[in-house]
């Protein structure tokens, strides 16, 4: 970006800066430490200048919005075009009253729903299961059939809205039941707009929800690929997600790379089923999380979608330029937030949405405040809805494209996220691939050592949390009021459940049930099958059971 | 009744609370310990004792809880030791190897126990092996010890086993540079795990032939087999091969003898050079000259082996 | 020779919640502190937690929990605790436990709570002063 010439000239004046300007300051007023380093262990720089980019060409390393490599974005006229989509997870007790919190914040401005359902949802668990005892409704919303999908789903125009579900284990079972809600209310299949996060591999190594072991599991992620390339366009299988990776404790380059290398692996197994890589790229999504460093988080996002595009072009040779597209949803971090002085975390999440916004989002879900203590009040998620409307609407970040684009910091450090990622995609590749990676316990490994390593710093005090290590108070207030699930809300969902049970066909549920395992075995793709299921209301359990007989179950491989 | 007399009866009765406290006490050398062990002795010898060890990553949690659901399945009890290594650093350990195999946790007949090496002077196994003899005296019809197989100690803890199964998967790296020195030479059955991978064959193979080119004159020949944890496929056939080789150790009276009389004078050498070493070390320390000598090899201005010479030349010196 | 007793505990993770970032950091400062960790992995059953517990003979057991099921979770596995006679073990937890039901898990027989932010050198000292004596 600059010639060669200049470049050395600036070098010159900036050791001679140092060794005058710089060094009688320094004289005085020491710095306040001896080496600065980001998440991602970068050293960073007293000072970034022309020479740290010189080697940048503008048009080939830069670009243009909605053009390869699509650093400065998917879209070509990005948020001065259209905003992003604000879409706040939600969910809790029974669908009713999830259904009620949707409605809610849709009045206030969201402008697209996430699903969070409870822990024996996601565990293809239903309601009555023994483990689901205590759990039901208090992380997220029970749905156990397609009837609770119908009272979530009540008076929500499914060919208005998009919706997002984070689910992955059982990730085709809600997506049959969201289908055939979208079937009775009429709206084309064609037309149905949405997202399953449907990304087993990182549970492996990160969230930890898996029931099956690794290649039923990604079988399983392939089909519904498979499935919605042919029949749900609008649809995007699946969410490679990286949120989970670095709140389980990675860095910022780890959650890159491991999201990345993952996005890698699923899009040679849906090849290896005969699918042509530009039939499906375009509907591929990606989740990502967004930290306090507000520069590095915004480096990660546009490293992000350079690298994905140069992969797909070099390594996939995809043809359409879609198919090299990184489309994101960003959550702001929930590990960052403290239930001491909880107020705070506002502040912090502000930072985090800004960065997301900066770093070119498509999707933002903000954190509510309470985060560390409770699911989101009322009050609380309104303040985080208003945290993404007063960026949107206020801070300016969205007049321009890319505004950081070309500062010497930001360009310098997305390059070095870039090589750093590429450094791991090699590792990992020499290694055998993602699944042998797992089983060796890698990305186990360097997500534990970066957790403690974090730990280490807070309790050295070579990192400061406001508020927990430093800056703390005597008496911490609580006078917020915390949301509380209400108790009978597990005792609702079994009667539903039991009365679901006596009022279906249970031929009809047994025949079809069969039909599933004998699919499985044969190894087909099970979507249409699982529609079956679910339109004759056998539960998400059973369904979920009839696969544990076929493909086991798994446990983890632990690494501290 | 004494302590150790009742935790003893407690023991032979399978009481899992006397088992837990017995082997506790034996690994800490707590004074009943001693009592404890020799009560428990005479009832010890019903047990087969099956070493499993393999690198990493071999999948050997896994392909234990499916033998253990086999042996469950023809009503056998089990006891299992999981050993992992103590850090030689911070003198802790992180016991992670029940985590694949918790279901088991609420079997009555199932007890599992996880160990730290502790490595101390020599006395890596010597707890093992008296936590194995406990489960044997407990009624459990198989005992298990599962070691990591990365270095020595583990040779030697086992040591303690009468079948040694040595689990291998293929694609963990250099193929047969994997099982460790002295893993070979010990083995009675190997297992290829992850036998649906694609090098399984090869693996299995390449083990063969490496027997083939290093075989010992023992008239038990050790098999190759395959396995597939995860769906429990092989496991019934790797339990019938374990009996197997139990009858061949049993049927053979001279063979069966021979090996029990190896143990036992192995065993009795190890005790023997386990009190000599910490009676001599604590001789040198009361004599001097240990602390000094520690300094200077601090200081770089002796070596270990040169100092331990020293030590040990003054000792006899001193002696005659 | 002299034998410094091995401080064994238990890190359990009770129920359906996967959050277990926090168990592992604490299980590793415990393990690099001296004191042999055993952590049983996610979704435990107050059964499989008590039995562990007996069958490793541990002086400490560390509950996790972060998905609010401390209420139907915690009384289950300190009730079992009683019925083996296990009430000697120390017992703490932490995750995601609301200011408003820490008097009724205390009373339930956990000794302290660790909260969010809480340094795991806290928790060290904790169970190094409070150590059950040994019967």
């Amino acid at each position: 970006m600059f010639d060669k010439e200049r470049i050395a000239e600036i070098k010159k004046e900036k050791e001679r800066w140092e060794q005058t300007t710089l060094q009688d300051w320094t004289k005085q007023c020491k710095e306040r430490r001896e080496d600065f380093r980001n998440t991602s262990n970068v050293s960073i720089e007293r000072l970034y200048t022309p020479e740290d980019v010189g080697s940048l060409d503008y048009i080939h390393d830069i670009g243009f919005p909605g053009e390869y490599p699509f650093l400065r974005g998917v879209h070509a006229t990005m948020y001065r075009g259209r905003l992003w989509t604000m879409r706040q997870f939600s969910g809790f007790g029974t669908a009713v009253q999830t259904n009620q919190r949707f409605k809610y914040l849709l009045k206030e401005g969201e402008t697209g729903l996430s699903i969070a359902f409870d822990y024996p949802t996601i565990m293809g668990y239903d309601s009555d299961h023994p483990m689901a005892q205590g759990e039901v409704g208090i992380c997220g919303v029970a749905i156990a059939s397609l009837r609770d999908m119908e009272a979530l789903l009540d008076g929500i125009p499914l060919d208005k809205v998009t919706t997002s579900m984070t689910i992955n284990g059982p990730a085709a079972m809600l997506l049959a039941m969201y289908v055939a809600v979208g079937d009775q209310q009429g709206v084309p299949r064609g037309n149905l707009g949405g997202t399953t996060q449907n990304d087993n591999l990182k549970e492996y190594f990160a969230q930890k929800l898996c029931i099956y072991p690794p290649k039923p599991a990604v079988k399983l992620t392939t089909d519904i690929i498979e499935y919605c390339t042919k029949h749900l366009p609008r649809w995007n299988p699946i969410s490679i997600s990286g949120y989970h990776i670095r709140e389980a404790g990675s860095s910022a380059v780890q959650e890159l790379a491991f999201t990345i290398y993952d996005g890698i692996t699923y899009v040679e197994s849906t090849m290896k089923r005969g699918l042509k890589v530009d039939d499906f790229a375009q509907r591929l999504s990606f989740f990502f999380a967004s930290h306090n460093d507000f520069f590095e988080e915004v480096a990660k996002f546009r490293a992000a979608r350079r690298i994905w595009a140069r992969l797909m072009k070099e390594r996939f040779h995809v043809k359409n330029p879609r198919s090299m597209w990184m489309r994101m949803h960003v959550q702001t971090s929930g590990c960052t937030l403290t239930a001491q002085q909880p107020l705070n975390n506002v502040t912090r999440t502000t930072i985090q949405a800004l960065a997301a916004v900066v770093g070119g989002t498509q999707s933002l879900h903000t954190n509510s405040f309470d985060e560390a203590l409770a699911l989101p009040s009322e009050n609380a998620v309104r303040v985080a809805l208003r945290t993404q409307q007063i960026v949107a609407h206020e801070s300016g970040a969205t007049q321009t494209i890319d505004p950081l684009a070309g500062a010497y910091y930001i360009e310098a450090l997305t390059n070095k996220m870039e090589e750093k990622t590429f450094e791991y995609i090699r590792r990992i590749d020499e290694m055998g691939g993602a699944i042998v990676a797992i089983e060796k316990g890698f990305f186990q490994k360097e997500i534990a050592d970066s957790a403690y390593k974090y730990q280490r710093e807070i309790e050295e005090m070579k990192r400061t949390i406001v508020g927990v290590n430093d800056y703390k108070i005597e008496k911490e207030e609580t006078p917020i009021e915390l949301l509380r699930v209400d108790p009978k809300v597990e005792k609702e969902q079994l009667a539903s459940l039991y009365e679901l049970k006596q009022e279906r066909n249970k031929k009809k549920v047994e025949e079809v049930l069969g039909k599933l395992r004998r699919s499985a075995e044969k190894n087909e793709n099970l979507m249409p099958v699982i529609i079956e299921s679910v339109k004759a209301y056998a539960t998400l359990g059973e369904i979920c059971e009839e696969l544990r007989q076929v493909y086991g179950e798994y446990k983890e491989l632990i690494i501290i | 009744m004494t302590k150790a007399e009742e935790i003893a009866e407690g023991i032979f009765a399978g009481n899992r609370r006397s088992i837990a406290r017995a082997i506790t006490i034996i690994e800490n050398e707590e004074p009943e310990a001693r009592e404890i062990v020799a009560r428990v002795y005479s009832h010890v010898g019903k047990a087969h004792v099956i070493g499993l060890t393999g690198a990493g990553g071999a999948g050997k949690s896994t392909l234990i809880e499916k033998m253990v659901k086999e042996y469950r399945r023809r009503k056998m009890k089990v006891g299992i030791v999981a050993v992992d290594p103590t850090s030689p650093f911070s003198g802790g350990a992180f016991l992670g190897d029940r985590i694949r195999m918790q279901e088991l946790s609420t079997d009555s007949e199932v007890f599992i126990r996880s160990m730290a090496s502790r490595s101390h002077l020599g006395g890596i196994a010597r707890a093992t092996k008296d936590a194995v003899r406990i489960l044997d005296a407990a009624g459990k019809d198989i005992v298990i010890v599962e070691t990591v197989g990365a270095g020595q100690s583990e040779v030697e803890i086992i040591k303690v086993a009468q079948t040694i199964v040595v689990v291998h998967a293929p694609g963990l790296g250099d193929e047969i540079q994997a099982i460790k020195a002295g893993m070979m030479e010990i083995a009675d059955i190997f297992v290829v795990n992850k036998a649906d991978r694609e090098n399984a064959d090869k693996a299995v193979m390449d083990i063969q032939s490496n027997l083939q080119m290093n075989s010992k004159e023992s008239p038990w020949k050790p098999p190759v087999l395959k396995t597939t944890a995860l769906t429990g496929e092989g496991i019934p056939e790797l339990v019938e091969k374990i009996e197997e080789h139990r009858c061949f150790l049993e049927g053979d009276p001279e063979c069966r003898k021979m090996s029990m009389r190896a143990r036992a004078e192995a065993e009795l050498v190890e005790a023997i050079r386990e009190k000599v070493t910490s009676s001599l070390i604590e001789e040198l320390k009361k004599a001097g000259r240990f602390d000094e000598l520690i300094h200077e090899i601090m200081e770089r201005k002796i070596d270990p082996a040169s100092a331990a010479q020293r030590l040990l030349r003054k000792s006899v010196e001193n002696e005659t | 020779m002299e034998k410094t007793r091995k401080i064994r505990v238990l890190i359990a993770k009770p129920g359906l919640d996967s959050h277990d970032r926090g168990a592992k950091v604490v299980a590793r400062a415990l393990r690099d502190a001296g004191m042999e960790v055993i952590y049983t992995g996610l979704r435990q059953t107050p059964e499989q937690i008590v039995e562990t517990a007996l069958q490793e003979d541990v002086d400490v057991i560390g509950l996790s929990i972060l998905s609010g099921a401390h209420k139907t979770q915690f009384p289950r596995i300190m009730q079992l605790l009683k019925d083996q006679e296990l009430t000697g073990v120390m017992v703490f937890a932490g995750g995601i436990i609301p200011q408003e039901d820490v008097a009724d898990m205390k009373r339930l027989g956990i000794k302290e709570i660790f909260g969010p932010g809480t340094p795991t050198k806290d928790i060290i000292r904790y169970v190094m002063k409070n150590l059950p004596k040994r019967n």
